[in-house]
């Protein structure tokens, strides 16, 4: 079966990108534009996989993950941050918060799709 | 909109991006602690930098880094927002604007100088100098290639199933690396009744053989490295003749993909390599719902068109075919307007969006004159056509720096003047009709019309001493070459004048009035139609000729009797509840040379609160009017705003609703003066 | 303000390819290059308050374009249609305050002949006195076999009918 993923980021070029990225590698891709929409999104259908920006308006994506994995049906799902600050702090933050991995803006598809698999396994 | 291009994306949401940067930084102004706007702030820097990062735009992000990084420290209280400080990033913020939209070249001095006051201005506010460090490249570390193999021991941290981790998918990385020989330790999984299942108690030995560098095997664990127990060494038996440490010059067997790649391999949709050299396609932002719509008239257009198509194949009796048909004709006549009408509002986008570019504008004005302006805007929901709202900014930038340059007064004189010291400029829009107005008033001086009369009479345009209304006098300022300012500043008089603008206006069929009064400000209303492309009007005929009169500015329709018709020669009013409305008869404007129509209509239209009758011969009907202009060549005959093709491939003349109701009003004027 | 005389673009050999056409008697020349197509007449719709020059405008593929009627700057009376009568439709720039705007007008001609090529030798400037024409609508006079071709100065025709203090006919404006 195709692998789900959810994308939540503000900024629509992005998701854009990462939605012809990962449909283009055969992944079904649903888009949210921040965490409050993200975490609608995870909690009406769960995904295989959620990339999240960490800089939103109305919830940001340290606190989206937070409230996912506070969520037992949710434990398990991996989660990929992208980030831009190359500060480890952040990474901490985003790992201790609960996320399974990052990838570090500006990124190519190429690593989109390599982290992707590396998590999801296909 | 492409909806396959993710740079064109990116020009228009960093258009939006900027104008939310200089939103919050003209608010920031006045409330300098508010947390949720540094913040807002921030994020529109943040979000600028990391996509434009991604599509190519490398001078956009260091640039905007730097700002970014500045910002950051107010963020996190390290320093405080100051004045200064936003008004570097408004200029840093005009400067992105240029590296977006120009090709990157020839802007780096001035990037250089902006970001040495953004220095300045980090170093006045009190905060450590953090000297913006020129992004470095990441170090290239020697790699370790053990060409024999690896002997590695991983355990997981507990937690690292539930944050998505899954072990099984790390032994396979590792079994793609090479061949693989794993042992579980058991050792440490407890007793079944302290077992918690979400947790992983199992660590796995791993023999790996094969032509593998240490950071493929890093690069498997990278997402759990940090917390997690791995021991990592050659295998022992070969490891004599691996040498443990080869410099970089060891051909890499998988180029990583860092952030020096060159912006040609970003994100893919740019094989070009050169994003700053497309333009941005225009696009609207539409809401779903109003795509529904669309697609729901769409649905209901094929489901006609396949009935038409059978009765076309011509099974059933004549009789029923022209029924069918006829209704077939009503379903597509009411598609096709619903159709247009939604079409329309996709196009339309709320005033809004004009009104914010101006606050920009009014901050700047007020810093250049050292005025104290305060602008107020007023129903920004109101919707107008895209189109429009590109060509209105730059006459109502120039309406709006003439009324913060000529129009308010100095905090002196205005004090002095008994007024706040704190001028006003109030933008407001409402629709009325088929029409938008908007409206541009300010509390200033007013226009003094003394000098409009020796302007006026030094140019030509009057007679030294000639009666003019106070109306007539004031639409000097549209003549060509006219301008009032005693000096020309640095603002006003840039050789654009008052007559551009009301040309321009008048191109989009729209018109502009100016009222003023001495002391007290002025105001200038624009009324453009709400689009350019499609009205509805109705039909008349007058003499041998088909016009068009806008529906939108018709108020009613009257019979015209001969009797009355004859009654009222030459007084050319007509009694409409209780007031009188002059009316204009069109055959003798058009000069037909015809005998009026027994039936002659009066068509009342209406602009505002002014009214004008028009008499026809005929009303024909109502009629979907696409708008064609008129050549150049006819750009004098003002009585017409456009013209339009008939059904039959005739040409109509669209009536100018405004021109007439003013004649109208002259009309009356000149009959009231004659008493 | 005043329209520049345009000048006559002859090529290298001294040579300019025109399509010739009857007004009247007279035979009149435009570059072929500016002809965009020849149409049989077409309804035609009056724009009250127009310059009668520019009397009336003409669906052409979905667009409205002016009718020119020459016979008017060249002090000629109006005449009825005949079988030979066409519109020719030409493309040419004007320059109006706005700058240079190019546009597509509809010339009435009582007869459409051949295209021909003029020669430069044969051809002066019109004479300063003792023409029945405004000087500034003539470009140049060429003479042929068959008589004289005059090349119209379309810019000077038309330029003094938008913004032209020097107007052929003036606008007659509604009152």
């Amino acid at each position: 079966m195709t692998a789900s993923i959810l994308t939540v980021d503000d900024s629509p070029s992005l998701r854009m990108a990462i939605r012809i990225a990962l449909t283009g590698a055969g992944y079904d891709v649903t888009e949210a534009g921040d965490g409050v929409e993200g975490l609608a999104a995870a909690g009406a259908k769960r995904f295989d996989l959620i990339i999240t920006d960490l800089n939103m308006p109305n919830m940001d994506g340290l606190t989206m993950i937070r409230e996912l994995r506070k969520a037992p049906e949710q434990a398990g799902v991996p989660i990929i941050f992208l980030t831009t600050e190359s500060d480890d702090a952040m990474k901490q933050q985003a790992k201790a918060a609960g996320a399974t991995g990052w990838l570090v803006k500006p990124f190519v598809p190429e690593q989109l799709i390599k982290v992707s698999r590396k998590v999801l396994g296909r | 909109m492409s909806t396959q291009d993710p740079v064109a994306a990116f020009r228009v949401e960093a258009g939006e991006l900027l104008d939310l940067i200089e939103h919050g930084l003209l608010d920031l102004d006045h409330r300098l602690d508010d947390r949720a706007l540094i913040d807002e702030v921030f994020r529109g820097l943040h979000t600028l930098k990391g996509s434009g990062a991604m599509f190519g735009f490398d001078a956009l992000a260091n640039f905007t880094h730097h700002c970014e990084t500045a910002f950051d420290r107010v963020r996190k209280g390290l320093a405080p927002a100051t004045q200064e400080l936003v008004a570097v990033i408004l200029s840093a913020r005009d400067h992105m604007r240029a590296l977006i939209e120009g090709d990157g070249t020839g802007l780096e001095s001035t990037g250089a100088v902006i970001l040495e006051q953004l220095q300045a201005a980090i170093d006045a506010a009190g905060g450590e100098a953090s000297a913006p460090a020129a992004s470095a490249a990441p170090t290239a570390q020697p790699k370790q290639v053990a060409c024999g193999g690896w002997r590695l021991f991983f355990r997981l941290p507990a937690d690292a199933m539930a944050n998505g981790t899954n072990p099984l998918m790390l032994l396979d990385e590792l079994r793609e690396l090479g061949e693989c020989k794993i042992v579980a330790r058991t050792d440490t999984v407890p007793p079944l009744a302290e077992l918690v299942p979400t947790e992983c108690h199992i660590g796995w030995d791993v023999e790996l053989r094969g032509d593998i560098s240490r950071e493929d095997i890093d690069d498997v664990f990278i997402f759990v490295m940090d917390d997690m127990e791995l021991t990592v060494e050659p295998l022992s038996d070969e490891g004599a003749e691996a040498a443990p440490e080869i410099a970089e010059e060891m051909p890499v067997v998988e180029a990583p993909a860092t952030a020096q790649d060159g912006p040609a391999n970003r994100a893919g949709a740019n094989p070009s390599g050169n994003p700053s050299a497309k333009p941005a396609g225009e696009s609207v932002r539409v809401p779903a719902e109003r795509l529904d719509e669309l697609m729901d008239r769409v649905g209901e257009l094929v489901i006609v068109q396949s009935r038409l198509s059978q009765l076309a194949s011509g099974q059933g009796s004549a009789v029923g075919n022209e029924l069918a048909l006829r209704s077939i004709s009503e379903e597509i006549e009411r598609l096709a307007g619903e159709l247009r009408d939604t079409m329309m509002v996709l196009r339309m986008v709320p005033v809004a969006s004009l009104f914010s570019r101006f606050r920009r504008l009014v901050h700047d004005l007020a810093r250049e004159t050292g005025k104290t302006i305060e602008l107020s805007t007023e129903g920004e929901t109101t919707e107008v056509d895209k189109t429009m709202i590109e060509r209105l900014a730059d006459p109502m930038v120039h309406l709006i720096r003439n009324a913060c340059d000529h129009g308010l007064e100095t905090p002196e004189d205005r004090l002095a003047a008994g007024k706040p010291a704190a001028g006003q400029v109030r933008l407001s829009a409402h629709q009325a009709g088929g029409e938008v107005l908007i409206t541009i008033r300010d509390d200033g001086r007013g226009i003094d019309r003394a000098r409009v009369r020796a302007k006026a009479e030094t140019q030509g345009l009057i007679q030294p001493g000639q009666q003019v209304s106070d109306h007539d006098l004031l639409q000097m300022i549209f003549h060509p070459g006219f301008s009032t300012a005693a000096q020309v500043t640095n603002l006003s008089g840039r050789g654009v004048g008052m007559d551009v603008v009301k040309r321009t206006i008048e191109s989009l069929r729209g018109a502009i009035d100016i009222t003023s009064a001495p002391g007290e400000g002025s105001t200038v209303v624009l009324r453009i139609p709400l689009t350019l492309a499609i009205i509805d009007g109705l039909l008349v005929r007058v003499g041998e000729g088909r016009y068009v009169i806008p529906l939108g500015a018709v108020e009613e329709c009257l019979e015209l009797s001969l009797e009355e018709d004859l009654r009222s020669r030459g007084r050319s009013f007509i009694t409409l509840r209780d007031r009188l409305v002059p009316f204009l008869r069109l055959r003798e404007i058009f000069d037909t040379g015809t005998r009026p129509d027994p039936h002659q209509k009066i068509v009342v239209i209406a602009t505002g609160t002014e009214r004008v009758g028009l008499v026809v011969d005929q009303i024909i009907g109502s009629h979907q009017t696409v708008i064609k202009s008129m050549s150049p060549l006819h750009r004098d005959v003002a009585t017409f705003a456009g013209a339009t093709i008939l059904g039959d491939g005739g040409v109509a003349l669209i009536l100018d609703v405004a021109q007439l109701v003013m004649l109208g009003q002259n009309q009356e004027e000149r009959l009231r003066a004659a008493g | 303000m005043s329209a520049q005389p345009t000048a006559t673009q002859w090529d290298a050999e001294g040579n300019l390819e025109v399509l010739t056409f009857n007004l009247g008697a007279e035979t009149f020349a435009l570059e072929a290059t500016l002809v965009r197509e020849i149409l049989d007449l077409l309804p035609e719709t009056r724009v009250p308050g127009a310059a009668p020059l520019l009397g009336s405008v003409v669906n052409f593929r979905g667009k409205i374009i002016p009718i020119a009627d020459l016979r008017l700057a060249f002090a000629m009376p109006a005449a009825e249609a005949t079988v030979d009568s066409r519109i020719v439709v030409i493309e040419t720039q004007v320059e109006t305050d706005a700058g240079g705007e190019t546009f597509q007008i509809g010339i009435r001609t009582d007869k459409v002949h051949e295209v021909a090529t003029l020669q430069r030798a044969a051809s002066e400037e019109p004479p300063a006195v003792g023409m029945r024409w405004r000087r500034d609508f003539v470009r140049e006079l060429v003479r042929r076999q068959d008589g004289v071709v005059v090349l119209p100065d379309l810019a000077a025709i038309f330029h003094s009918l938008v913004g032209g203090t020097d107007a052929a006919s003036q606008p007659s404006t509604v009152h």
